[in-house]
């Protein structure tokens, strides 16, 4: 077994090899391990990605393939709270496109970025599946709906750019 | 009997109902009914019989979907796989999030009788990322389940067995396909297979797999425990049920509601979702969902059925109607659908690879006000091209260009006005650029 799984802590390749034990093959984990070390540590790097391909032995390119097909796989370190903003059809009829404005120029951050302090990453996302409540965005793991501006001031308190 | 099967465990409040209120209100009644008094054989006809079609959005009738997996015999030694594709990510989709929120025993109810139907021993319910609040409910009902002995071992003391499991989707549309879904279930990138072999045959791990949709699933439920004749008389047209309906947009009260197959769109629009908005007009709709044909004002008196919908031009799809008003550009609407396929394009192939992201620029061009004649031409003749059935892999890039290609025929006058204006003028609507 190679050197780099020790990268992986022993809480991450328990619930790993909980998830192998599911399936056929090894490999057939790769992405449930990703979301387990991306759990964890809020993305994946390319630390990590090396260390999970050893434990499930495939290469990490492969896993990389894997891993960047994904639009919840991070590749890249993200803030304590990834807002997922819905840019899809119904938000946009109800107006997305000033929701996006409003938060860009409270937070300071365009989409794939991530506020100084640290505390947000804005993202796009396809359609949150709440389009009878648009416009609407989750942070974190919390669905918020029907935004408009008065509830981002509050959604984003003390997120202003320093 | 209750004539919204879908809906009856749905409270006004959103508060979910776990397996006591599920069981009290006779649930699993249909369980208990199939795996102790009915052979597979005869849950396979009953399903044939009650003419239930695919509620994901293609319509293709259940039982004939399930009749082409091959029985234990045939299929020799090893698992059989159901699986629920509860990966709603269809454009202007919202109709499985009500049920997979408020009540995941209906769910698992049907996916239990249809694994018990085909035989299969392990089944999943593929579940998008984003939906957390599902996933902890899921993820509850399906404890309450095993220690309830209705997953398991020797389910209600018989013997048959099903292992039920929760996977959580790392977000693509893609993973919709069901083959696209099996790869992403087997931990790989989520390209669609070639078919054949189709999954029902050869899916996950090889095996015999069937992939349905969570309303699909629901219905079984109530088919089993009703009975055909009951689930025929729900319908007020060709079809069969009822079905969950949505509209959204600039609409008054947007929302999913339950309703008979064959409900006429404008009772949908005018009762249900209350008409428009003051000071909008309705201009257009897509019938279901982000991937089906604009219809018009000329079409509100079409039944929601599958076959109905489909001479009309378009497709029933999702069932969930994206409407389009008259203060929001219909080319803006299209650009918006266009670039969410392009993004969400797995990338095997490359008219859907590189032709959307093309529709895309061309859709830019007339937004910016500099497109001309030649623009309009390449845009028609692409969107035929990448749109055309058996130029793609799969069925993503056809049903990306159908916004694309009715918007060309409905809305002709606004692509020829953005050319001769040299801009977009719908600039003031909630939706307007």
């Amino acid at each position: 077994m190679s050197s780099v799984i020790p990268t992986l802590s022993p809480e991450e390749i328990a619930e790993i090899e909980h998830e192998v034990s599911l399936v056929p093959r090894k490999d057939g984990a790769a992405i449930d391990a990703m979301l387990i070390v991306q759990r964890h540590r809020g993305w994946v790097s390319d630390e990590s990605i090396r260390a999970i391909a050893a434990l499930l032995e495939m290469s990490a390119e492969e896993l990389d393939g894997i891993a960047t097909f994904y639009n919840l796989i991070f590749r890249q370190p993200v803030g304590e709270k990834v807002i997922l903003l819905c840019d899809s059809v119904s938000c946009w009829l109800r107006g997305c496109d000033a929701v996006k404005a409003a938060i860009s120029d409270k937070l300071g951050v365009d989409y794939g970025e991530t506020t100084a302090d640290g505390r947000f990453t804005l993202l796009p996302v396809p359609c949150l599946g709440a389009c009878d409540r648009a416009p609407v965005m989750m942070i974190g793991d919390d669905l918020h709906t029907h935004l408009d501006e008065a509830d981002l001031a509050a959604l984003l308190a003390g997120g202003e750019p320093s | 009997m209750t004539n919204r099967p879908l809906t009856q465990n749905i409270r006004p409040d959103g508060s979910p109902t776990f397996l006591a209120d599920y069981q009290a209100n006779g649930g699993y009644s249909g369980v208990r009914k199939a795996i102790t008094s009915m052979s597979p054989e005869d849950c396979l006809q009953t399903v044939k019989d009650s003419g239930l079609r695919g509620r994901g959005g293609a319509g293709f009738p259940t039982g004939m979907k399930w009749s082409f997996v091959p029985n234990a015999d045939k299929a020799g030694p090893g698992h059989k796989y159901l699986i629920a594709n509860a990966d709603e990510m269809e454009p202007g989709t919202f109709k499985d999030r009500l049920i997979l929120e408020q009540d995941p025993h209906q769910l698992l109810e049907g996916m239990i009788l249809s694994a018990y139907t085909i035989g299969a021993d392990i089944a999943y319910v593929f579940l998008r990322g984003e939906y957390v609040l599902a996933a902890q409910r899921i993820t509850q009902a399906i404890n309450e389940c095993y220690q309830a002995g209705l997953l398991g071992q020797n389910i209600l003391g018989t013997a048959y067995s099903l292992e039920l499991r929760l996977h959580r989707s790392a977000g693509r549309y893609i993973c919709g396909e069901e083959t696209a879904l099996i790869n992403a279930l087997e931990g790989k990138r989520a390209n669609p297979r070639p078919k054949p072999p189709f999954p029902q045959v050869s899916g996950l791990w090889g095996r015999p797999t069937i992939v349905n949709n969570v309303e699909t699933l629901c219905n079984i439920t109530h088919i089993i425990t009703h009975g055909v004749d009951w689930f025929k008389s729900l319908g007020r047209g060709e079809d069969s049920g009822t079905k969950l309906f949505g509209a959204s947009g600039n609409v008054k009260n947007p929302g999913v509601w339950e309703l008979p197959m064959g409900t006429p769109i404008r009772e949908i629009l005018d009762q249900h979702a209350g008409g428009m908005r003051d000071g909008y007009q309705l201009r257009g709709f897509l019938p279901g969902g982000g991937s089906t044909d604009f219809l018009t004002t000329d079409h509100l008196d079409l039944a929601m059925d599958y076959d109905v919908i489909g001479k009309a031009g378009s497709r029933m799809g999702t069932g969930t109607m994206i409407i389009l008003d008259d203060r929001s550009c219909p080319i803006g609407m299209v650009r918006n659908l266009s670039r969410f396929f392009a993004h969400e394009s797995c990338g095997f192939c490359t008219p859907c690879r590189d032709g959307i992201p093309w529709i895309v620029q061309l859709l830019d061009r007339f937004e910016q006000g500099v497109a001309t004649e030649k623009d309009l031409a390449l845009l028609e003749e692409k969107a035929r091209f990448i749109g055309g059935i058996g130029n793609t892999h799969c069925a993503l890039a056809p049903g990306a260009m159908e916004p694309v290609t009715s918007a060309l025929n409905y809305f002709r006058e606004d692509f020829e006005r953005h050319i001769s204006e040299g801009g977009c003028r719908y600039h003031h609507g909630v939706g307007g650029h």
